[in-house]
């Protein structure tokens, strides 16, 4: 059961007259890794920012289908594309979470970093606060490195810890979805493997969406694969079959690096 | 060619510190007299130009010579003439000279009052300008009004005094009461003058706040005030305080515009409405017609006010830089 459904999704940037995605079709399953490759300006990255609307912080953008968020507790899907306002975005976001390419620590200590999330959507408690943020640590794999100076700032980690902070920080506030922007693309290969370790771990709880440009790095850890290329999705499919049996010729060229 | 542009870098470098040292050995030998006379008490007497009557005779170095002069022909004549008790009449009357003490309590309490008044006023309007013109307000909206807060920040001071006085004087003395030149009107005058500078320079700052951080903030539910308060005013902390300390020196050296609107009378103010004089507005006013002590102790003030700029700013810029890292 898919936890998103992409319909027929378009996008045009403001002021820009071509679409950057045409016509887009594509499940989330529900705790599974979905991996969406392609060459640079496929639009891989315009989706999956779509999927909590971020976008909307830049007035002017057009868009058109729908993108459907189930809803766990009625089990209907909503389409967040008419989502206006602002308590609603707010509600959205809370289910739909984001990393970031680079590491995005806010300029406070470990723990306020951490507990931001939780303190935003109103949840004042001490020890329930930090019992969440040890929690998320230690989901995060960051706790037996941190827990003696959490109240040091967050900016003196160094850029692998300071990524699985800002992933402790997006599960912390228990999101159903997760969506990975490149979160590997400025890191070393160790702090790499790490964050791929625990983007697996994480899929028991949440769902997972990630946009990647190591091809390597979507074969390992994901289980479906969509392939995008020039604003149009090529193909989706399991990420066996993407990699070993593709059926499109675009798709073969691109991961026997044939171009992109 | 690299050597040369090294050496005129190093030497553009060094003619700071050079200026710095030059004009404080200046200020400090044109107002050595004035320390002499008065030393730290000048700080805290709040009477300038008051003539009173001396009259111990030791005060007065030049007696002091005469007097021990007069005392050894005295001495030498004492046996042959018996003129000793007609000199000690002539000396005394001598030494009973009315003399003019300065004290610099007045412009000194008049400065960090108008500034005071000056910042709290200004700070959180230009923290809101800043605020519209980085995060709330359309692109277009907050270009042009970015370009009038920069206009506003390039008008003379001198038109700021005149307005203050015929327009803006009038208006506060209406609703607050009391004086039309007063520490408030300056004050409030000055605020108007340093706002643009706060405002367009914690705009600077705050646009450096990278965007995938602001990004991140709302993609956990933040909302537009929160990402303010929490991420982009931390982020632009250092350079809030920048403008904080630029806005400072201005507004301790302001002449014109508070010339215009203190009142200038050294008269401690009882009330915030009461007029008084600035450090700057004493020296303007003054030293055309000082000589001496006075130009002196004029001169004793400009070193203050050195004095006073130069241990603010470095105190917020250690205190607060350091506490910001």
């Amino acid at each position: 059961m898919p936890v998103m459904k992409i319909k027929k999704f378009s996008f045009t940037y403001s002021g820009v007259e071509h679409p950057s995605l045409k016509s887009i079709t594509l499940p989330i399953e529900k705790n599974k890794i979905t991996a969406l490759i392609g060459p640079s300006g496929c639009g891989k990255s315009t989706l999956l920012r779509s999927m909590n609307r971020i976008h909307d912080l830049y007035p002017g953008n057009k868009y058109d289908g729908k993108i459907e968020l189930l809803d766990f507790e009625t089990g209907k899907y909503q389409n967040i594309l008419e989502i206006k306002k602002e308590n609603e975005f707010i509600e959205l976001r809370q289910k739909v979470g984001m990393i970031f390419q680079k590491p995005t620590p806010f300029p406070m200590s470990i723990f306020d970093n951490v507990a931001y999330g939780l303190k935003i959507a109103g949840i004042k408690n001490k020890s329930e606060l930090q019992d969440r943020v040890e929690a998320a640590l230690k989901g995060s794999a960051l706790w037996k490195e941190v827990h003696d100076r959490l109240d040091k700032s967050a900016m003196g980690l160094s850029g692998g810890q300071q990524q699985r902070l800002c992933i402790a920080r997006a599960v912390a506030v228990k999101p159903e979805v997760l969506l990975f922007d490149e979160p590997t693309s400025a890191l070393d290969p160790i702090s790499t493997g790490a964050i791929e370790e625990l983007i697996v771990e994480l899929k028991k709880d949440v769902s997972i969406a990630i946009v990647t440009h190591n091809m390597q790095q979507a074969s390992r850890i994901s289980d479906y694969t969509a392939f995008m290329y020039l604003g149009d999705l090529i193909e989706y499919d399991k990420t066996e079959n993407i990699f070993l049996n593709p059926k499109e010729k675009q798709t073969e060229d691109y991961i026997t690096g044939r171009f992109g | 060619m690299e050597k040369i542009f090294q050496k005129l870098s190093l030497s553009s470098a060094t003619l700071v510190f050079v200026l710095l040292i030059g004009i404080f050995i200046t200020l400090y030998s044109a107002a050595k007299p004035a320390i002499d006379e008065f030393g730290l008490h000048f700080i805290i007497n709040p009477d300038w130009n008051k003539e009173i009557v001396v009259e111990t005779p030791s005060l007065r170095a030049d007696t002091v010579a005469n007097d021990a002069e007069d005392d050894a022909i005295a001495d030498e004549d004492d046996m042959i003439l018996d003129e000793d008790d007609d000199e000690m009449l002539l000396d005394d009357e001598d030494d009973t000279v009315t003399k003019t003490i300065y004290g610099g309590l007045v412009p000194i309490v008049g400065t960090l009052l108008t500034t005071i008044i000056a910042l709290t006023f200004a700070l959180p309007i230009a923290m809101g300008i800043a605020v519209f013109l980085a995060e709330i307000a359309p692109k277009n909206i907050s270009y042009v009004v970015g370009i009038a807060i920069e206009l506003l920040a390039a008008i003379p001071s001198i038109i700021f005094g005149m307005w203050g006085l015929y327009y803006f004087a009038p208006i506060v003395a209406d609703l607050v009461g009391g004086y039309q030149v007063s520490l408030l009107t300056a004050g409030l005058v000055l605020g108007v003058m340093i706002l643009p500078f706060m405002a367009a320079i914690t705009r600077d700052s705050m646009n450096t706040t990278p965007a995938v951080l602001k990004e991140s903030a709302y993609a956990l539910g933040a909302t537009k005030f929160e990402v303010i308060k929490d991420i982009i005013f931390p982020y632009s902390k250092v350079g809030i305080i920048g403008s904080i300390i630029l806005a400072l020196g201005r507004a301790l050296g302001e002449t014109m515009a508070v010339a215009f609107l203190i009142g200038s009378i050294f008269v401690l103010p009882k009330a915030i409405n009461d007029p008084t004089i600035s450090i700057p507005v004493a020296m303007a006013n003054n030293f055309g017609e000082a000589s001496g002590l006075g130009e002196s102790a004029l001169f004793y003030l400009a070193l203050i006010l050195f004095i006073i700029s130069f241990a603010v700013i470095s105190l917020a810029k250690f205190y607060f830089l350091k506490k910001a890292k």
